[in-house]
């Protein structure tokens, strides 16, 4: 079976616009969260857009476009693709899709009446707008669609494209996620679930956490076969060399108290790659800083992996830039083959306080080397949503 | 619904003022531009619609503007409709 390698990555996140910008900042202990919100602030969409398109996006897409002309450009696929258009699909994932949108249209449902509900708000605020659209940007006519598993959707959308690569199906996937949701109705839906932060202060895995601090952004992966990625001549950035995915068929909103689906999902995936729980280097942690997230997953990950889980650095993303809902799973990713790349930890920010029974090594302070092998590192990436969705990558650094 | 007079110059100024807000290149506009030619969709005209209504008071439908090629026809259509 051929291995599926990864030629492009696009990220759009606090840390700024750019794959590059996330992992150096990441890496150097940079937050891109201010008053409590990590918010894409240097993100203009008329750089990549034009106005027509722009104005036809929800931020969310915006996001989506932004990234995926990054990840695009960077795999060498413009101008003019190296595939039949038609073996050339797109799956992005979102959590909760196009809600600026859908919150400006009830807001004019309420206030001016049905006849002035704007007649872009459904194309606007579907879940598959961004997949649809980075599609139709670029040309791509393969097959296309967008997955809804809340936190997991990132995760689950790499998993899909993967899948799909292999199975022949397309020749190329363009997959990730993107997620924009900092308005009043989900900052106010999450505070009454005590979902996220009270104190603005993302601490994944620290005895203080309180919740996560929401984040919006896009992270964009262009998969596919790696002989036809070697035959074309493309760089190979690296692999996705394993998937795994569960159900915790047991609550709404909290994980199962003991990570099992979690940890299962992280089985599956090893499994997927033939790995053993012994090969892996880094775990890049879901670590969403809420007080049921950061423990379940952590006696999921040592669940998963035994006594090993003890020996390696664990992290998230989420102590840099918050949570990135539907997008997380796919810049985690993307931050993690970086991370990778350079046999590189990067840091838990704000980690200080251990908490009784979570004995894992979350690399507090600063980034850390990884052990050397004689192979390329081997990491797994973690997401889990609401729904009780668990979804995980394993990836591998592209061969020296 | 708005006071202004429905005449061919209230009307011109209305779409111009819409379609430079649908990203439209502003020199592209006159009346004797071909509605193709200015990228315009039926995404556009369904915006287009609601902002006639609310400056004019004058509701058109799909089929008011079918079978239109330039921009002048559309602004006879209009004109029609409110009279």
């Amino acid at each position: 079976m051929s291995r599926v390698v990864v030629t492009g990555v696009g990220a759009v996140t606090p840390l700024g616009v750019g794959a590059t910008q996330l992992h150096e900042g990441w890496v150097a202990a940079r937050s891109g969260i201010a008053a409590g919100v990590g918010a894409c602030s240097d993100f203009e969409p008329t750089a990549v857009l034009s106005r027509k398109e722009a104005r036809r996006a929800d931020r969310c897409t915006q996001l989506a476009l932004g990234a995926a002309h990054e990840a695009l450009e960077q795999a060498g696929f413009g101008p003019g693709l190296p595939y039949d258009a038609t073996r050339i699909a797109c799956v992005l994932g979102t959590g909760i899709g196009g809600v600026t949108t859908l919150e400006h249209g009830h807001d004019m449902l309420r206030d001016r009446g049905p006849d002035k509900v704007p007649p872009l708000s459904v194309p606007m605020m579907m879940p598959n707008a961004p997949a649809g659209q980075v599609a139709m940007h670029h040309g791509l006519r393969g097959e296309s669609y967008g997955v809804v598993s809340a936190c997991a959707a990132g995760a689950h959308a790499i998993g899909a494209a993967m899948r799909m690569v292999r199975a022949g199906d397309a020749d190329a996937v363009v997959c990730g996620g993107a997620e924009s949701a900092l308005t009043p109705l989900t900052h106010a839906a999450f505070a009454a679930l005590d979902a996220t932060s009270t104190s603005g202060i993302s601490r994944p895995f620290d005895a203080r956490r309180d919740g996560f601090v929401m984040g919006e952004g896009a992270g964009v992966l262009v998969l596919e076969r790696e002989e036809d990625a070697i035959a074309r001549g493309a760089t190979i950035l690296g692999v996705i060399a394993g998937y795994g995915a569960t159900s915790d068929a047991h609550h709404l909103t909290a994980p199962h108290p003991e990570g099992e689906g979690a940890a299962e999902a992280i089985a599956r995936a090893l499994l997927d790659a033939k790995l053993e729980a012994k090969d892996v280097d880094y775990v890049n942690a879901h670590g969403t800083s809420t007080p049921l997230n950061d423990r379940a997953e952590t006696l999921a990950i040592e669940r998963a992996l035994g006594d090993h889980a003890r020996e390696i650095p664990v992290s998230s993303l989420k102590s840099a830039i918050g949570h990135l809902l539907g997008a997380a799973g796919a810049v985690e990713s993307i931050a993690t083959l970086m991370a990778l790349r350079d046999g590189i930890a990067p840091p838990t920010l704000g980690w200080e306080e251990r908490e009784d029974g979570m004995e894992l090594d979350y690399v507090p302070g600063e980034a850390r080397k990884l052990v050397t092998r004689d192979r390329p590192p081997v990491a797994i990436s973690n997401s889990f949503g609401f729904g009780g969705h668990n979804a995980v990558v394993c990836l591998q650094g592209a061969a020296a | 619904m708005s006071t202004t007079t429905v005449t061919p110059e209230a009307v011109e100024a209305v779409i111009f003022e819409a379609l430079k807000g649908f990203g439209v290149e502003e020199d592209l506009l006159s009346r004797d531009a071909e509605i193709t030619a200015l990228d315009i969709d039926s995404l556009d005209l369904a915006e287009l619609a609601q902002v006639l209504d609310d400056e004019l008071g004058v509701e058109i439908k799909g089929d008011d503007v079918k079978g239109i090629t330039l921009v002048s026809d559309l602004i006879d259509r209009v004109v029609a409709k409110a009279a």
